[in-house]
């Protein structure tokens, strides 16, 4: 696999505070790979860095081969940024950013495919300020990928959108990625994260806790899960704690809650239940999020 | 990156002529200015006023108050563009810092000539026989001063700490730069410390310049105040590389 983006040991301080302690990762060619934190984690400085806007302090950085600060023009005619709460002249209009933009770029995509394919052929002639903040992401978007490059950043990109918003740029970026464009994202969601992104780097306090596919990391720090059903038999919770998956099996009224960790729990559960004829009026399962492993990785939720 | 630069002037050029507000407050208020002062002032009471001229040139205030206009407009450009975090996406593209800053300027400077020739057009209808000034040198001089101002304008921009300070800070640096520039009192009539204070304002060099263009002395009369315009153009854009933020 080709490698997009190289970081070793990349330190950044603002004064006397710390955003980028200590931060080493590889992005490869055609991944959608997140970098995920609470707010104030260093996420946009560790982006800015990449992106060839801020000098790092300490480390090394290799940017689809250049180095960021010192092949600047060069690294900015092949990648595509959008910032966090970036705005646009309040009375521009859609197609003459688009047509600024991609004035600016020897090579570009046809605008016009461009906007129908972000669902903006409609607002062509419509003022930025009038656009609303799904709108607006999508033009940012628009923007960054106007001379088909080969790296995207993208900053926070649906914070503040509802969720329907939301669902409309994750199929955006997922179309990005089949395009061939790798994807570099920050976002504090982790429905986000787990949803869109190949992989993903945990940080905190500037520092890199964990980097993995979502459902490997979940699977290595959260393995637990549950089965929770509610049926009227006696005895359910003695059944199930004989059975090797089973860690525990709680009962409250007719609500059973089992869990345990294993490739065989559920099924195992499912065989007791029919083997022993129980007779079961609902029947779920609960499996751990990204949420879950970073509560446990930092010991808080990402939202405080 | 010419084309990204007439492209981007185009585009501002466009968005400013969208905002009803700040196209009259640089264009048509200068213009209505001078055109009602004058009326007011050649109208006077004979008792009052001389009946002969206005006690100060009207048509020069206009052009000030179009250069001022200008800077007021680009410092609260810079401001609001900077705050929305449109200097740093632009700056995110290939185009050179150098390029979108003269963009805007030159916009600016387009705008004052469009506005000057409306005062100059409005004044040969309305003030027929008193303006027989050479129009083409009268523009280079005030060219020149608005070129001058707007340096200023950038270290203002660079400064101020919001768009919300932007407007006030402006018209609090830049308009009682008037009050010295000797259009209304001759600077040698200033007290002393005031005389030097007002050689230190480049809108004084700038009154000094198009006062002298129309009164129909010519360019090489007044060289000390066009190179002094274009020291303070040079220093102020020197202070401003250093202190300019773009976000």
């Amino acid at each position: 696999m080709t490698r997009v983006i190289s970081v070793s040991h990349l330190g950044k301080r603002y004064g006397s505070t710390v955003a980028v302690d200590d931060v080493s990762l590889d992005v490869f060619a055609g991944e959608i790979f997140g970098l995920i934190g609470p707010n104030g984690a260093g996420k946009t400085t560790t982006m800015e860095c990449l992106q060839g806007h801020r000098q790092a302090d300490r480390g090394s950085i290799s940017v689809l081969g250049l180095d960021p600060r010192r092949d600047a023009t060069a690294l900015r005619k092949r990648i595509g940024v959008q910032h966090q709460e970036a705005q646009l002249q309040k009375r521009i209009k859609v197609w003459e950013a688009v047509d600024l933009w991609s004035s600016l770029y020897s090579r570009v995509v046809d605008t016009d495919v461009l906007l129908a394919r972000l669902g903006l052929e409609a607002k062509r002639n419509a003022w930025f300020m009038t656009l609303s903040g799904g709108q607006k992401q999508r033009l940012f978007i628009a923007l960054a990928l106007v001379h088909e490059p080969e790296l995207v950043f993208l900053d926070e990109l649906t914070t503040g959108l509802d969720p329907q918003a939301r669902r409309t740029i994750w199929d955006l970026i997922t179309n990005i990625r089949t395009g061939g464009t790798t994807v570099f994202l920050t976002t504090h969601l982790m429905e986000e994260a787990e949803r869109l992104c190949d992989r993903v780097a945990i940080i905190e306090r500037g520092r890199l806790i964990e980097v993995g596919a979502p459902a490997a990391l979940v699977r290595k720090h959260c393995p637990e899960h549950a089965v929770v059903f509610t049926s009227d038999a006696g005895g359910v919770a003695e059944r199930f704690q004989q059975l090797p998956a089973v860690r525990s099996a709680t009962s409250n009224g007719a609500t059973h809650t089992i869990r345990g960790e294993g490739e065989d729990f559920v099924t195992d559960v499912i065989h007791l239940i029919a083997r022993d004829g129980l007779h079961v009026r609902g029947f779920r399962t609960e499996f751990p999020t990204l949420e879950d492993v970073f509560l446990k990785l930092t010991g808080h939720a990402i939202r405080d | 990156m010419l084309k990204g630069f007439w492209k981007l002037s185009w585009v501002e050029a466009k968005v400013f002529v969208r905002e009803p507000m700040g196209l009259f407050g640089t264009i048509g208020m200068p213009v209505i200015l001078f055109l009602v002062l004058g009326r007011v002032l050649a109208a006077g009471p004979k008792d009052l006023a001389p009946a002969s001229a206005p006690p100060f040139n009207v048509a020069i205030l206009g052009a000030l108050l179009i250069a001022l206009g200008s800077v007021q407009s680009l410092v609260a450009i810079i401001a609001i563009y900077r705050e929305g975090g449109i200097l740093k996406r632009l700056r995110a593209t290939p185009l050179s810092p150098v390029t979108i800053l003269s963009a805007q300027v030159g916009v600016k400077l387009a705008f004052a000539l469009v506005s000057l020739s409306l005062l100059v057009l409005a004044g040969k209808r309305v003030f027929p026989g008193v303006m027989h000034v050479n129009v083409i040198s009268f523009a280079g001089a005030l060219l020149l001063s608005t070129f001058s101002i707007l340096s200023l304008g950038f270290v203002l921009a660079s400064i101020v700490p919001t768009a919300r300070f932007a407007q006030p800070i402006g018209t609090a640096v830049l308009y009682p730069m008037l009050a010295l520039s000797g259009l209304f009192f001759p600077v040698d009539r200033l007290p002393h410390a005031a005389q030097i204070a007002a050689l230190a304002l480049p809108t004084t060099h700038a009154v000094a310049l198009m006062q002298g263009i129309w009164d129909g002395s010519g360019w090489a009369a007044h060289w000390m105040d066009a190179g002094a315009l274009i020291v303070f153009f040079a220093v102020f854009t020197a202070l401003s590389t250093r202190v300019f933020r773009w976000e």
